[in-house]
């Protein structure tokens, strides 16, 4: 609208149409809010939620299961063609990858610094770590929650696991008490979440591993106790239900799709 | 010193950095480290990076590693043009999108695809079992059509209207496969646009510059029988 003067019976007609018409727009269109798709057996789901959830951000759960193949449902081939979790969706903007999903809640949220600090140089130390961590961590410490693997490629992963803690406790976390500075940062929740899922199915990586073991020991420690049961209750009952028989059995689909990420998994 | 960057022209992520640094007029002492010659191997280049990997940057003290972290670290340092990394947090995340799915999906792929099909038996003289190779190009081809249809869609670039960092990391992983003799656009002109205009906007000559070595990799002779053993090793993950 120009800035040329109108007169005030116009400007009321205006003001009036305008309200009016927000009105209906909101009606329509309720504001959803920050929505997040998660499953809580994903190491990366684990991240985003514990970070949501310590920064006190507002959102709606919508819980993903990937073991009954709700990732290839129609609805959510809708929010993401990948098939994959997390995903972010802030009214209409929809966002994969669970780095660029905590960068993204970080600057919009503002969240204390420590978490991704503006420093250029801290900030640079965060993202070598996550290029490191996506060829390193996250692509060889995916653990098969459903189907045996033969032992022979049990044994060659924990080679390649064994290699990629050797250079993480050496290059990343050395005598800091975090990856990367003297806090808690982004790069610290993805590696945990990592850690976390060898140690839920019975492969304690910390076992002989002092210096990683206080690491955890300290982010345990920030993060309260309810925090930490309500983000790892499902992965740590895994056991439990496999014993059981209480795991669903995947639908053809996603065995199919669990099946090439594991043959991934050098 | 100034800003160093210790590069080898023959790795992908170092193609982006040296594009990068050279389009936006950042200076800076080109450092190479032939990684066919083991030159990562070298005490000194342990002291910049001792996960003996390329692309290193070193500014003054401090030292960094991993292509994506070191792209990001110029942009901000030499204030690039928004477009390369944009300051809107919703534009900026589709960048950050691209650059985190790429790691295990292209890039894994466009590496394996080049070693499998033509460093293993001509640089290493290792043959690589033709059902190994056919299955990398298969997933190639798969990643390749996700490339198409979840982030180029019908945009200019992968993350919108303007070249970003996520093109230049793209298009410098998919000379890989092209140097080693794959089809990567033959078949696909929607992708074959967008290298077009992608070497456009990095210009022709630059893009020639850091392509060069990698163009040529097939005339590469043959690694000394010490240095083989040596690769070989290091690299058999490599032939999954």
């Amino acid at each position: 609208m120009s800035g040329a003067t109108r007169s005030l019976p116009v400007l009321l007609l205006q003001n009036t149409v305008s309200v009016f018409l927000a009105v209906i727009a909101v009606r329509a269109n309720p504001a959803m809010g920050l929505e997040l798709y998660l499953d809580l057996l994903s190491q990366p789901c684990r991240a985003v939620f514990i970070f949501a959830k310590k920064n006190g951000i507002p959102f709606q759960l919508r819980t993903v299961h990937i073991f009954k193949g709700q990732n290839c449902s129609k609805e959510f081939l809708q929010i993401n063609s990948l098939q994959r979790v997390p995903v972010l969706k802030d009214g209409d903007f929809i966002l994969t990858e669970s780095s660029a999903i905590l960068i993204y809640l970080s600057c919009k949220y503002q969240v204390a610094d420590h978490w991704y600090p503006s420093d250029l140089q801290t900030r640079s130390q965060i993202q070598e770590y996550l290029g490191w961590h996506a060829d390193n961590i996250r692509s060889i410490f995916g653990v098969p929650l459903w189907i045996r693997v033969p032992e022979e490629k049990v044994n060659r992963n924990r080679t390649y696991m064994d290699h990629a803690l050797q250079q993480l406790e050496s290059k990343f976390l050395g005598d800091k008490p975090f990856l990367v500075g003297q806090q808690v940062s982004l790069a610290d929740l993805m590696l945990l979440e990592e850690l976390i899922q060898p140690v839920a199915v019975g492969y304690d990586v910390f076992v002989g591993r002092p210096r990683l073991a206080a690491w955890r020991g300290r982010i345990e420690a920030f993060l309260d106790t309810e925090l930490w049961q309500e983000a790892h209750g499902v992965i740590f009952n895994i056991l439990e239900q496999m014993a059981k028989k209480t795991l669903p059995v995947p639908p053809p689909e996603t065995q199919k799709y669990m099946l090439l990420r594991i043959s991934k998994i050098p | 010193m100034g800003l160093e960057l210790y590069l080898d022209l023959m790795s992908q992520p170092c193609r982006a950095v040296y594009i990068f640094a050279k389009k936006n007029g950042i200076p800076f002492q080109l450092r190479t480290v032939e990684l066919l010659k083991g030159q990562h191997y070298t005490d000194s280049f342990g002291q910049v990076n001792p996960l003996r990997k390329v692309p290193a940057l070193k500014d003054g003290d401090f030292t960094l590693a991993e292509s994506v972290a070191i792209l990001l670290y110029l942009s901000r340092k030499y204030k690039a043009p928004d477009h390369w990394y944009p300051q809107d947090l919703q534009a900026r995340a589709r960048v950050d999108e691209y650059l985190s799915w790429q790691h295990t999906t292209l890039r894994s792929c466009c590496t394996r695809a080049m070693w499998q099909k033509m460093l293993f038996p001509v640089f290493l003289g290792q043959p690589v079992p033709p059902e190994t190779l056919a299955a990398t190009l298969a997933e190639l081809d798969r990643c390749l059509q996700l490339l198409e249809d979840k982030f180029l869609r019908n945009q200019a670039f992968l993350t919108g209207s303007q070249i970003s960092l996520a093109d230049l990391v793209a298009i410098t992983e998919l000379m890989h496969p092209v140097s080693a003799g794959c089809q990567v656009f033959e078949c696909r002109p929607k992708l074959a646009a967008w290298r077009q205009r992608v070497e456009s906007a990095v210009g022709e000559d630059l893009f020639q510059e850091a392509h060069e070595v990698i163009l040529k990799a097939k005339d590469i002779p043959p690694a000394d029988p010490a240095l083989k053993e040596k690769l070989r090793q290091a690299l058999q993950g490599l032939l999954q």
